[in-house]
């Protein structure tokens, strides 16, 4: 029998025939996602049904009824009674004090002033193909913050020698972090740093609980402890020079070792000097700066801190494993609003008799230590999901522990973490408001101070004020979870769901 | 009263907090250069900012009052604290304020317990009773048979049960757990009665959609003296607070107003008035002030009538009867010892 042979060969690729015209188009698209089934029908008409009546009574509410211009409640009042849409001439006369609380009128601009300084320096960092990157995270990391507080304070604050004795600690203690991460440091000068930074830190608790002698030096007033602790200090910092200048790299290194006190003696510097600035008390200050200020403080703060502690809580080493174990646990075990609590009303009955420190200041420190507990532990979540033979590898190549954390490790784990930062930062921009608690004014706690103007107390003052507020804050929020999402994707690599 | 969970936080710590005040605050408030007063953070006509950011209010004009007696009329030389009502007793005993106009119950375990001293009621307030107009009752003893509304867990809802029971009338409470959803159920109507502290009632009359439609009742059957108060243990600045409280009550008396003090000081032949405003006699210098100490402070907020007026008086929107706050001259509590 003779063989069927196929006589159709194709010779290339055929050209692929168009969908069905029952799978295109919109009339498509709704029918499968929409009217699939008769359930799908009936959901999609009932919930549509409520989505238009909810946006109609929301835009008859907000645009049709509502009063958009006035002096005071008679405005948003019926001359007979009866309810009126939203009162936005209330948002509008209060608009100032939602914005500044009561930062006087002819500062304000002081405030624009920094808020522009702060987008224009976050912008080009936020935007990967901008240039300058290290240079531009310095001035907003450094240079911005003591702008910031001299342009809102109007700087002059009467630094104390304690204080001043505080930060050369501090930037001792960084200092000789750097030194030690430079390959081929002394060892023995970098433990005597590293111990003279801490003698210094334990003088100035003494310092601060006994009274010792005071006298003047360099305009600044100091007590004889202090500025013991203040010698010690720049003495830790000589010592973390030496040791990284005997290693190899001697001009970076010690430019590197030397920047934390330079950048604490312009600090210092800023503040004492007079700018000419009317200055401001902190009480003064409200509505979104004090939730901007609270925030950005809560999340610069955070970040740093946040990874210190999840680093410590990992390490081999016990007392600085129960340390940063017993603070993250201690901090995320009491709720935000005890802890505000406490630092308003307990703090003082510590301190000695006369001795204030600023509400604002106590709030800020309150909710940086409360955010960088929450923060340790999803900086942990994202150091365990590095498999160890990225450390073996690291360490084989001979770096030390600071390296491969700063090189190999965390730029991993932190990259696997942004929707959990993320979620911390919004959820730390929400928490903010809790300061109104405290008395501290920020912008729900100004919205919600202009209910009880007698001038503008009508029937819907309260609720234009509060949609006002919620609409501020979800504009914050919204943004910083965009961003959140351009930037995993952006990092994404190898990981692609 | 209000919050009892706060309320109880806020006694724990100032009950630990019970140490002697620093002496010489005059002259602290002198050196310092400003007066710190401890205010409510929002309570209409008490306590609000006006559109500009400027604090206004009854209990904010006697914090003017007292700077004005301090620093020669300068009435702006007052630093606000606003307050919660936790924060306030532990903001005075740890020396953030001076002073506490913050209207305050004055109470036997406040004055004595918690180490502080009123110095007099600027505003006798107490528990009222609101009504719709057109019920046409002019008296609380008509509301026999009437559904009122009432936050729960409060001393109102006992005060309420006692005065009923007391005038052997019968009601229905309809007992609701935060104030302002009491006065969202009075005003649809599911009581006819709204009853809280008298103060509180012409302020939630406004949020109503139509305040005219609404009276409160002249009966107070309750007593909540509201008024400054300042630390213990500082007999000077206690005397020069209730002095500058006195002096406006007697001013008001005298007929000493922002606009004649001037005037009267000047050329008035009545020796209460010489003396008050420091014509005769030497009463200024003896609380540490000066002698025209009184001028200043009526030339800066005027006297406790015009200070009334001004906040919570019937040309403001808030609409308050002098009643009980009237002089006890036209049959009020508002009396004061005379200058002499």
């Amino acid at each position: 029998m003779e063989e069927q042979v196929a006589f159709y060969v194709a010779r290339g690729q055929e050209p692929s025939l168009p969908p069905p015209r029952s799978e295109v188009g919109l009339p498509a698209t709704l029918r499968k996602n929409l009217f699939a089934t008769p359930l799908d029908s009936v959901i999609t008409v009932a919930l549509g049904l409520f989505a238009a009546w909810a946006a109609w009574n929301l835009i008859e509410w907000g645009l049709l009824r509502a009063v958009f211009t006035g002096a005071d409640r008679e405005a948003c009042l019926l001359p007979g009674g009866g309810e009126i849409g939203a009162c936005w001439a209330f948002v509008n006369a209060k608009l100032g004090q939602f914005i500044y609380g009561r930062y006087p009128l002819d500062e304000r601009w002081r405030v624009d002033l920094a808020f522009l300084l702060l987008v224009l320096l976050t912008i080009p960092l936020a935007i990967p193909r901008a240039p300058y990157k290290r240079l531009n995270a310095l001035l907003l990391g450094i240079a911005f913050p003591v702008v910031a507080l001299v342009l809102l304070t109007g700087g002059e604050i009467g630094v104390s020698g304690g204080w001043v004795a505080f930060l050369f600690t501090l930037a001792a203690f960084v200092s000789a972090a750097f030194a030690g991460g430079s390959s081929g440091a002394r060892p023995a000068l970098l433990k005597a740093a590293m111990g003279l930074a801490a003698v210094s830190l334990l003088v100035l608790l003494i310092a601060a609980a006994i009274r010792s002698g005071r006298f003047d030096l360099l305009g600044f007033e100091f007590s004889t402890l202090s500025l013991l602790a203040f010698l010690l200090a720049l003495a830790s910092v000589a010592a973390s020079l030496f040791a990284g200048r005997t290693g190899g790299e001697s001009s970076a290194g010690a430019g590197r070792v030397l920047m934390p006190p330079l950048v604490t003696a312009v600090l210092v510097a800023a503040l004492s000097v007079d700018f000419g600035l009317q200055p401001v008390p902190t009480n003064l200050w409200g509505g979104l700066l004090v939730t901007l200020v609270v925030a950005l403080t809560g999340i610069a703060a955070s970040l740093p801190l946040g990874i210190l502690l999840a680093l410590g809580r990992r390490s081999h080493l016990p007392a600085v494993r129960l340390f940063s174990i017993i603070f993250i646990e201690f901090w995320r075990g009491v709720p935000l609003i005890t802890v505000l609590f406490m630092s308003a009303f307990m703090i003082p009955l510590f301190l000695p008799d006369g001795v204030s420190f600023n509400q604002l200041l106590r709030a800020l420190i309150g909710v940086a230590i409360f955010s960088a507990a929450y923060m340790a532990e999803v900086i942990r979540g994202g150091l365990q999901a590095i498999p160890k033979g990225q450390y073996e590898g690291a360490q084989a190549l001979g770096l030390s522990y600071w390296q491969m954390m700063r090189l190999v490790i965390m730029p991993q784990a932190i990259k696997l973490v942004i929707p959990g930062i993320v979620n911390t930062f919004i959820g730390l921009f929400k928490d903010t408001s809790l300061v109104y608690i405290i008395g501290l004014a920020d912008l729900l706690g100004t919205v919600r101070r202009g209910f009880s103007d007698p001038n503008w107390i009508t029937p819907s003052t309260a609720a234009t004020g509060l949609i006002f507020a919620a609409f501020v804050y979800w504009l914050f929020c919204f943004g910083m979870s965009r961003y959140s999402m351009f930037m995993e994707r952006r990092l994404e690599t190898g990981h692609k769901r | 009263m209000k919050n009892s969970i706060l309320a109880l936080l806020g006694s724990v710590a100032v009950a630990s907090a019970v140490v002697p005040a620093t002496a010489a605050t005059l002259d602290d408030v002198k050196n310092r250069g400003t007066l710190r007063c401890g205010v409510n953070t929002g309570l209409p006509g008490f306590a609000s900012q006006n559109d500009q950011g400027e604090w206004q209010g009854l209990d904010i004009d006697y914090c003017k009052a007292v700077a004005a007696a301090i620093f020669d009329g300068d009435a702006s030389k007052v630093q606000y604290s606003p307050l919660s009502a936790v924060q306030r007793f532990p903001a005075l005993q740890n020396n953030e304020v001076d002073l506490l106009a913050r209207n305050t119950t004055w109470t036997m375990d406040r004055d004595t317990a918690l180490g502080l001293n009123f110095v007099g009621v600027n505003y006798y307030d107490g528990q009222g009773f609101m009504v719709r107009r057109d019920l046409n009752v002019t008296s609380a003893l008509q509301l026999s048979g009437a559904t009122v509304c009432v936050q729960s867990g409060t001393t109102t809802e006992l005060n309420l049960t006692d005065y009923f029971r007391a005038n052997n009338m019968d009601f229905n409470p309809v007992v609701i757990e935060s104030q302002d959803s009491v006065n969202t159920a009075y005003e649809q109507g599911r009581c006819d009665v709204l009853t809280t502290d008298a103060s509180g009632l012409y302020a939630s009359r406004l949020e109503m959609s139509n305040p005219d439609e609404h009276i409160v009742l002249p009966e107070i059957i309750s007593k909540e003296p509201l008024g400054p108060v300042v630390r213990q243990g500082d007999e000077q600045w206690f005397d020069l607070v209730k002095w500058v409280h006195f002096g406006l009550i007697n001013a008001e008396e005298l007929g000493v107003t922002q606009e004649n003090v001037e005037d009267m000081a000047a050329n008035s032949e009545n020796p209460d008035i010489r003396r008050l405003l420091g014509a005769d006699d030497n009463f200024g210098e003896d609380i540490g002030l000066t002698n025209q100490w009184m001028v200043h402070v009526i030339k800066a907020v005027g006297n406790y009538g015009e200070i009334f007026d001004r906040n919570v008086g019937p040309d403001t929107p808030l609409k308050i009867q002098r009643g009980q706050n009237a002089l006890w001259t036209k049959g009020g509590l508002q009396y004061a010892p005379p200058v002499r």
